[in-house]
Parts: C-alpha cells; sequence; structure tokens
C-alpha cells in the first residue's frame, strides 16, 4: 500500500504538491511570526494608524499642495501624484523621442545613422543611475548662477536654480476657463478617434478634424473675450538671487527628467525601429506605386501595421519607465519611494511603508498591462 | 579579368551587353551624402555640429584639462578635465575603502573574474569544468575578499568595496539566479497547479515590482522578518534581492526556450521510456536553453547594470565608491570625469556582452539553416 505512495505518479504528485504548498505557506508564517516578535520588543505597532499622524517632514516639490504638519497619508498619495506625473510626462517625451530616433536610424543618410547608432549603444549599455547621476551633476556644478542664466528663448532660464519657462496664469473665473479648456481637448480627441465610424455611418468626406479644432479654438477664444476670465504669460523674471513667477523644473526634477526621457528614447526608438522593420517592403513599393508622398505612406500604411509588432514590447517598456521612476532617489526627487524611504526612517513603520509601495507599483503595472492588451486587441489583425 | 570572352561561336554575345559595369559603391555614398537638397543640407548641419562638439570636448578634454600629478588647487583653477583626481582617486573608486595595503586581493579578484567571464565566451569551453571552475573561483575570491586565514588579514563586508562588489553581485545574481530561473520556468508549465501557481505568482509578483522595493524588502524587512539574533551580512542581502530578480527575468526568458521546443520531443522521449526527470535533463532543457542563449545575454547584460541600484541602500559598489570620492573637499566636485569613467567600464562590460550575444545569435542562426 506504501509503495503506491512513491510508485503511484498521480498519488506522487498529489502530496509532493501538499508539501510545496506546507512549505510555502509554513515559510510565511514564520517570517510574519518573527516580524511580530520582533516589533513587539521594538515597540512598534503593525497597522496604518499611523497614516493620519502629522509626517513632519519636507517633501520639495510636488503637484499636490502639502505641508510638514499634513498627514502621512496626504504624503504618500503627494508621492504616488509626482511618480505618476513623472512617468507620463518620460513616456509621452521618450515615444516621440524615440520615433524620431527611429527615423534617424532607418534613414539612408549615413552620418545620421551612425550618429543615432552610437547614442543608442552608448546609452543602453551604460546604468541608468550612472547616467542619473552624471546629469544631476551637470545640472547643479556646470549651469551658471541665476544671475549668470543661459537664456534660450526669451523668458526661458537655465540656471543652478532649474529650468525656469513662462506660465499661463489664468486671470477672473479660472475653473471656467480650464474647464472649456479640458472640454476643448477631449472634443478634438472624441472627434479624431470616432472618425473612422463616423465616415462610415454618415458616408461623409469633411475634414471633421479641422472643424473640431477650429470649434474648439473658437470655444476658448469666446470664453477669453466674455471677460470672465483673461489668460496671459507669466514669465519668470530674476529676483535677488533666484527667480520667482512663471513655472520652474527643480535641479532634480530636470535631471531625472533628462535622465529617463534620453534613457527611454534609446530602448522605445529599438522598438520602433523594430516594428517598421517588420512591415514588408512591398508595402512600401505598392504605397509608392499608388503615389502617395513617402510622410502618407509611413502614417497611413507602415505605422498601421508596424503597430500590431511594437504595442507588446512597448507595453513592457512602459512598465519598466514606471518601475524606473523609483530611481529618483538617486537624485533626490521626492516620488513614492522617496516619500516611503523617509516614513520608514521616520517611524520604522517599514512593513506598512513597502507594503504601500508594492501595491501601488502592482497596480500600475496591473492596469498599464490590461489597458495596453485592450489598445492591442483593438488594433489587431481582424481575422474573418 | 576585365574583359569577359564570350564563348567563342555558338551565341555570340552583343558587345554592349557585356560592356556595362555595375555602378561604383563610392558614387553611392556620395549621393546619400550630397544626393539632394535635404541631404546635403543634414550633411553640413551634422557635420558643422560634430567639428563644433569635437572642438569643445577636444579642449575640455586635452587643452585645458589637469593631468595626473597636479593637485586640488589647479583644478579649480583650470577650465578643463580634472584628470588629476582621477588618477589620485583611482584606488578609492576602484576598490573603495579596502585597506589600501591588502588592495591587491580585490585587483586579483577582479582579474579573476574578468579573464574567466572572458574564458567562458567561447562555446567551445562550455561544459561541466567550465561550473566546477566558476564555483571554485566563486568560493576563492569571497575567501580571498575575506581573509582571516592562511596569514591573511581579515576584512569585514563593511569595507568592502568598488569594482569587486559590483562584480561578486553581477556573478552571484546570474549565477544563482539561473539554476532557480530553470525550476520557476519549468514550475510555470508544470502540470501540477501548487507548482504553477507558486511559480506564476512568484515570476508576475517580481517582474511587477521595481528592484528598488525589491532592495528595501531586503535591507529593511529581512531582518525584522528574521529570528532575533540571526542576522545576515549587508552584502549577502543585497546579493539575495538581485538573485530573486534574476531568476523572475531569466525565468520568462527560459520559458519562451520551453515553449519553442516542439511537442514531438517530449511524446519521442516519452516513448524511448525515459522518465519526466531524465526527459527535462536530457532532451528538453539543452535545446531550450540553447534556444535562448542571446536573449539570456541580453538579461545578463541588464542585470550587470541593474547591481548599481545598490547605491540606494547604502552598499558600496564601483558607482557609489565614485560618489564617495566626490566628495572629498581638497579637490573640486569632477562629477563628469568620475561618471565618465565608471560609465566607461560598465560599457566596456556591457558592449563587449552585447556584441557576443549577435555573434552567438548569428552562428546559431547558420547552424539552424543548415
Amino acid at each position: 500500500m506504501f509503495r503506491a505512495l512513491w510508485f503511484d505518479s498521480r498519488v506522487r504528485a498529489w502530496w509532493l504538491q501538499g508539501l510545496l504548498a506546507c512549505g510555502a505557506v509554513g515559510g510565511i508564517v514564520w517570517l510574519v511570526l518573527n516580524a511580530r516578535e520582533n516589533l513587539m520588543r521594538r515597540g512598534i505597532t503593525v497597522g496604518f494608524d499611523f497614516m493620519d499622524q502629522a509626517a513632519r517632514f519636507p517633501i520639495s516639490e510636488s503637484l499636490l499642495a502639502y505641508q510638514t504638519t499634513d498627514t502621512f497619508g496626504h504624503a504618500f498619495v503627494v508621492g504616488i501624484v509626482n511618480t505618476v506625473f513623472i512617468s507620463v510626462l518620460v513616456i509621452a517625451v521618450s515615444t516621440v523621442l524615440g520615433f524620431a530616433l527611429a527615423l534617424a536610424r532607418r534613414s539612408t543618410h549615413p552620418l545620421i545613422t551612425a550618429i543615432a547608432a552610437t547614442y543608442v549603444e552608448v546609452i543602453r549599455n551604460t546604468p541608468l543611475v550612472v547616467q542619473l547621476l552624471f546629469w544631476y551633476g551637470m545640472v547643479t556644478v556646470n549651469l551658471p548662477s541665476a544671475r549668470q542664466a543661459y537664456q534660450p528663448l526669451p523668458g526661458v532660464f537655465l540656471s543652478i536654480r532649474g529650468f525656469m519657462f513662462p506660465k499661463l496664469a489664468v486671470a477672473g473665473n479660472s475653473t471656467l476657463f480650464w474647464g472649456v479648456v479640458c472640454a476643448a481637448l477631449l472634443f478634438v480627441l472624441a472627434v479624431m478617434l470616432a472618425k473612422p465610424v463616423i465616415r462610415k455611418h454618415w458616408k461623409t468626406r469633411l475634414p471633421m478634424v479641422s472643424i473640431a479644432i477650429a470649434m474648439a479654438a473658437v470655444a476658448i477664444t469666446a470664453v477669453l473675450l466674455s471677460g470672465r476670465a483673461s489668460a496671459s504669460w507669466e514669465l519668470p523674471y530674476l529676483r535677488g538671487l533666484n527667480f520667482t513667477g512663471g513655472m520652474a523644473f527643480t535641479p532634480e526634477f530636470s535631471a531625472l527628467l533628462i535622465g529617463l526621457v534620453l534613457y527611454s528614447a534609446a530602448f522605445t526608438g529599438e522598438i520602433i525601429r523594430g516594428g517598421i522593420d517588420a512591415v514588408g517592403r512591398g508595402q512600401w513599393e505598392a504605397g509608392r506605386s499608388l503615389g502617395l508622398r513617402p510622410w502618407h505612406i509611413m502614417r497611413l500604411l507602415i505605422l498601421p501595421q508596424a503597430l500590431r509588432i511594437i504595442v507588446p514590447p512597448m507595453t513592457s517598456q512602459y512598465l519598466s519607465i514606471i518601475k524606473n521612476t523609483t530611481l529618483a532617489l538617486a537624485v533626490g526627487y521626492p516620488d513614492l519611494a522617496f516619500v516611503v524611504a523617509t516614513t520608514i526612517n521616520q517611524t520604522g513603520q517599514a512593513i506598512e511603508g513597502i507594503v504601500v509601495l508594492m501595491a501601488v507599483f502592482l497596480t500600475i503595472s496591473l492596469s498599464v498591462s490590461l489597458f495596453m492588451n485592450a489598445y492591442n486587441r483593438r488594433i489587431s489583425l481582424v481575422q474573418r | 579579368m576585365n574583359t569577359l570572352t564570350p564563348p567563342a561561336p555558338a551565341l555570340a554575345l552583343p558587345a554592349e551587353a557585356v560592356a556595362i559595369a555595375p555602378p561604383a559603391e563610392r558614387s553611392q555614398v556620395m549621393s546619400r551624402l550630397f544626393g539632394d537638397a535635404i541631404s546635403a543640407l543634414a550633411t553640413v548641419v551634422t557635420l558643422a555640429l560634430l567639428v563644433y562638439a569635437a572642438k569643445h570636448v577636444i579642449d575640455w578634454a586635452f587643452i585645458q584639462s589637469v593631468w595626473p600629478g597636479a593637485d586640488g588647487g589647479a583644478c579649480r583653477a583650470a577650465g578643463g578635465a580634472c584628470w588629476a583626481f582621477l588618477g589620485e582617486k583611482m584606488r578609492q573608486i576602484l576598490f573603495g575603502i579596502y585597506p589600501p595595503a591588502q588592495q591587491w586581493r580585490p585587483a586579483v579578484v577582479c582579474v579573476m573574474l574578468l579573464a574567466l567571464s572572458a574564458g567562458s565566451l567561447p562555446p567551445r569551453f562550455w561544459g561541466r569544468t567550465l561550473g566546477v571552475v566558476w564555483i571554485v573561483a566563486m568560493v576563492g575570491a569571497v575567501l580571498l575578499m575575506r581573509g582571516g586565514m592562511l596569514g591573511l588579514e581579515a576584512v569585514p563586508t563593511a569595507s568592502w568595496g568598488g569594482l569587486p562588489v559590483t562584480l561578486l553581485l553581477a556573478v552571484c545574481a546570474l549565477g544563482l539566479g539561473f539554476p532557480f530561473a530553470i525550476v520557476l520556468a519549468l514550475g510555470r508549465r508544470s502540470e501540477l497547479p501548487v507548482a504553477r501557481m507558486l511559480s506564476i505568482a512568484l515570476i508576475e509578483l517580481i517582474r511587477g515590482l521595481p528592484l528598488v522595493s525589491l532592495l528595501f524588502i531586503a535591507s529593511i524587512l529581512l531582518p525584522i522578518m528574521l529570528p532575533a539574533g540571526m542576522s545576515i551580512d549587508s552584502v549577502l542581502r543585497a546579493g539575495a534581492a538581485l538573485t530573486v530578480f534574476s531568476a523572475a527575468y531569466l525565468a520568462e526568458v527560459i520559458r519562451g526556450g520551453l515553449q519553442a521546443i516542439p511537442q514531438g520531443q517530449g511524446e519521442a522521449s516519452r516513448a524511448l521510456g525515459l522518465t519526466w526527470w531524465q526527459m527535462t535533463r536530457l532532451v528538453v532543457l539543452p535545446q531550450a536553453v540553447r534556444a535562448v542563449i542571446a536573449p539570456l545575454t541580453n538579461t545578463a547584460i541588464v542585470m550587470i547594470k541593474n547591481t548599481s541600484l545598490v547605491l540606494i541602500v547604502g552598499l558600496f559598489d564601483l558607482l557609489s565608491s565614485g560618489r564617495v570620492a566626490l566628495t572629498d573637499p581638497a579637490w573640486p566636485t569632477p562629477y563628469v570625469e568620475t561618471y565618465l569613467f565608471i560609465a566607461g567600464i560598465y560599457f566596456a562590460i556591457c558592449f563587449s556582452l552585447s556584441r557576443y550575444a549577435m555573434w552567438l545569435e548569428r552562428k546559431y542562426q547558420r547552424t539552424a539553416a543548415r
């Protein structure tokens, strides 16, 4: 009877799996029990009660308003918003830059391809942290002081205080103004997305996107003319040793943004190039023989087909960009990882801090892959 | 051989058909550079930018620079690169705060690991002997760094630093991560639900998290979760985090290799009466791993670059010791020179590995096509 325990493969599979499950559960329970005992000895209460206490540490910059008297919970939210902000910015800029890089690497001009190839090799074969620290050094040491700031364009300043540029200042009813701007942008976006459906349904050849943009412009102008709100460019100007007014990217943010964008662009560029290369040469030839211009061939024939190849690797690239933003710790930009590290230092609530960090990143990873999978389904080849 | 003589009487070719030579290669390059207005403009603009950049770089790096032998004051006065700083701090950047009199030990470790890595590249050296040599070398490297035996002075891991730490972490993460990755990849494709669920959960959890959070877990959470009195060295903890991280990524690459193996291979081995274990070891794994050696090398490059993240948990790898060297008040802070030097070391390793991966891929493609 006991022989069957080893020699019957089905029985053996069951008890081996039972052993594995017991081992995994037992290991986790052991770690948790140890943790409880150790924390009790150190006098740390486990739980998220500390979230309501005042954080009492400064956050140097944030999109949301933050003071040291705010709670830890609010500090975490501020960190999450900062992480999302830099991620979205890096993803957008590096995708555009990556596309330009892909075109440069595909061009027939030997100098341009050589420069693009060198750039990709250098960036991809050195660690991101080294690059971030390099840019941080460049921004904080090699730029001039605020009084001698570079001024590449009127109202734009580059100095060790960071990167200053004009801000759109809205006076009067600012909620109305921004509401109308957002609605107008969403309208244009909706028309762009729905264009094929509208064309098919109403059998119209009107230039819908141009009309939508014109309508949006009319709406925004109407708000400005109505006198309820007024918008003007607020220029930064030198006062004492620093700039006031306008928008400012701090040196930390600038270094992180430059470093991440340049690093990610090399990867997105290679993915886009791979996608474009994978579309057969016959497609280009067919487009040319139809008399299309090169840019139209790219936009109407090549890119839609290349997207099918580009989207899956691009998903993991975007996810790794989001994960890479945690390297903000190296340059001191207050993203979520920074807030978590500071909280753990101050309160000793290590488990809670790391749980928040893990939960946020797992949520982001999961939702990005769900979104990109849905997008992938939409653009993939429908076989009938 | 310039003129082709047509075969004499039977079929006389018209002279013109033979006389046309293919266009010369050189003119093609010229037409690409200056063929039309846009190309010509691009050429002129990029050349101008290159000349401008080259002038500044040469000025900074060679003409206005301070060469080794000078001191911090000379660097402050000069407008160019401060190579004197690198000359002075080279040993600190490469070996951290390891006792200077003993620094031949980390130097030997670095040379040994790099030489062994280079020696492991040609496929004809792969085999059981190489594995044994690696294990012996790793144990020897750690013992040599630690000392405390054979008359060597004991050096605690807290004073280890620089390049040997980077190399040891990278080799450990990859070497220990690889067997672990094979187990995870087999588990993910296993028919046993518990093994499959555990593997999927572990792989997806680790791939969904940034490496920074794993390093936090290893450096902050792990000491809390171990029984009182039991403590693990900080280098070892960071090594464990890197190992788990690389295992999850390597596992996904190996899974790709496993999926590429035709069903018939498994069926054939079962027909031969092999057990599951024999089939996996003798038939499946050798083919699966061979199919993904190039992507595995690319993952290895990513992991070598990732070792620099241990700076965030306060370990003294190559990058951290460079950063510490920069804090010396006797010198100005030559960020650019120091980080260029460190980036250069990483680049040399990673770039040669990436070329190696490309070479291997081409080689296997040729073998497969034959």
